[in-house]
């Protein structure tokens, strides 16, 4: 916490949801989308059993629904494809305002816009309500690959390092008259890609020979002390259990 | 028989091996260039010595070998009286501790504090002892304010001095600097000055900024094509106009030592 690391789906918050340990809401998240994966696409009240599941922890959590609606347009391009689905499906057709629409492909259009949209929400959800670097301590506590960690350390840690790099060799060529308006300039840019990658690269040996010199033997040294209690868990696992519910209720119902 | 214990052994103490012992240290890159020929030196506990040299003298290949990280074609390299061996690279590490030019290489932790606990935590400190030792690295370079900031929101000296503190968490025997000034304002590096003198550690600065050298340390080693060219006081070496233009070292205008 207080690291620093404003990421633009984070919304720093002291509510509950927010204090949980992330690794509880990790696993809390990911049994929720597997739920909502697992819903038959026929039973529809379920999935707003769901929308109402996820708002209810918003409110928890006191995130506006404005600023969780601006956030799921990321999942705008997947929608283009799910609106493809109904004109180019197969039959029986149905008839609305003059258009023939293929009923598979509506349902087909429905599944996937309902489960990727409350799949983006609840994924945002953890996003805005966890700092990325509990995000790592999460994984880390869940055993993930220790490679994967250090990595995602690593990255978190020096995404801002070359990004500011990037940004002063672009300053360094727009101040010598360099002026990419046209495809057959971009020459220089992607030279500068490419230089960037190596003075990348090379900086990946010096962090590595600097971590060497400090005793590193390949594991990271665990980033916190803080034991998970079982109650954060049964706090955190409450939504997964209404989720269970509602996808039982789907398969009883339809 | 007896419990009493022998006098001799109370009233003499044991001269401490010295810090650092290179003796005869050759090396070539796999490439066959031979960066070192043969590099005699020796500084005793509680010194601070100052390695001088021009760029390509071989400066940074003898810093690589005292941790290991490099190992010698000939000769070999003593820290503390432990020999740099693969047996003992864990506690070799521990013992020497390097500070690199770019503090962004060195820091690679989201927090100031983790990255400074990073280094004990790896030697098998942890807990309470391990939050002691981070606070008193911290308190010593005068950052330990900013204990959970990213390194990313520091400036460039406070970059430096979280470098260092990363280093003197791990309680080194010998503090070796990789070119501590390069890249600091004068401010800054006033500052790093006085944090470095008012440290006990056993200290080689790497640098060819020589007015630092002399603020800093009594004695000076210049090295030059990989062997050793001049060792003695800092003021005289750096009074020997001749000595520093033959190995293209030199002073700042207007200053004299």
């Amino acid at each position: 916490m207080g690291a620093g690391h404003a990421h633009p789906l984070h919304l720093p918050g002291t509510s509950p949801v927010h204090r949980l340990p992330a690794e509880v809401k990790i696993v809390a998240a990911f049994l929720v989308v597997l739920c909502v994966v697992a819903t038959p696409r026929e039973a529809f009240g379920v999935f707003g059993g769901y929308l109402v599941l996820l708002a209810a922890v918003w409110t928890v959590a006191r995130i506006p629904p404005g600023w969780m609606a601006r956030r799921a347009l990321i999942e705008a391009p997947f929608v283009v494809l799910a609106v493809l689905l109904p004109i180019t499906g197969g039959p029986p057709h149905v008839e609305w305002f003059g258009l023939a629409l293929s009923e598979p492909g509506l349902l087909g259009a429905w599944n996937i816009l309902v489960k990727g949209t409350l799949g983006v929400l609840t994924s945002l959800t953890l996003a805005a309500t966890t700092p990325l670097r509990d995000l790592l301590l999460g994984l880390q506590r869940l055993h993930a690959p220790a490679l994967v960690v250090t990595i995602a350390t690593l990255m978190l840690r020096y995404v801002d390092v070359i990004v500011d790099e990037a940004r002063r060799m672009r300053i360094a060529r727009i101040s010598r008259g360099h002026d990419p308006r046209f495809l057959w300039q971009a020459g220089a840019t992607a030279r500068g890609v490419g230089s960037l990658f190596i003075r990348s690269y090379e900086r990946g040996e010096r962090v590595h020979l600097a971590m060497l010199s400090r005793g590193w033997n390949g594991r990271m040294p665990p980033l916190s002390q803080h034991r998970t209690s079982r109650r954060e868990w049964l706090a955190g696992l409450t939504p997964v259990a209404v989720a269970l519910t509602l996808v039982t209720a789907g398969w009883v119902l339809s | 028989m007896s419990t009493a214990p022998d006098p001799a052994a109370t009233t003499v103490e044991p001269t401490p091996p010295p810090s650092l012992d290179v003796r005869r240290l050759a090396f070539a890159y796999p490439d066959g260039h031979q960066a070192l020929y043969g590099i005699d030196l020796t500084v005793r506990r509680g010194e601070r010595v100052a390695l001088l040299g021009p760029n390509g003298a071989g400066k940074t290949t003898l810093v690589l070998h005292l941790n290991g990280i490099l190992t010698p074609g000939r000769g070999s390299v003593a820290v503390g009286g432990l020999p740099v061996a693969k047996q003992h690279l864990h506690e070799i590490r521990r013992r020497v501790g390097i500070v690199f030019q770019d503090p962004d290489d060195q820091l690679f932790l989201p927090t100031v504090g983790e990255d400074v606990a990073f280094g004990p935590a790896n030697f098998g400190v942890t807990g309470a002892a391990l939050g002691a030792r981070v606070d008193a690295a911290l308190d010593a370079v005068g950052m330990r304010e900013h204990r959970d900031r990213s390194p990313l929101h520091l400036s460039g000296g406070q970059r430096r001095r979280v470098a260092l503190a990363t280093v003197l968490s791990c309680e080194p025997e010998i503090l070796v600097l990789d070119e501590p000034s390069t890249n600091l304002d004068p401010v800054a590096r006033r500052e790093l000055a006085e944090v470095l003198l008012g440290l006990d550690t056993t200290m080689l600065m790497v640098t060819h900024d020589l007015p630092y050298a002399l603020q800093l340390c009594p004695r000076s080693v210049v090295l030059d094509d990989g062997v050793v060219v001049a060792d003695g006081p800092t003021r005289e070496l750096l009074a020997d106009t001749e000595l520093l233009r033959r190995h293209r070292l030199e002073l700042p205008y207007g200053f004299s030592p």
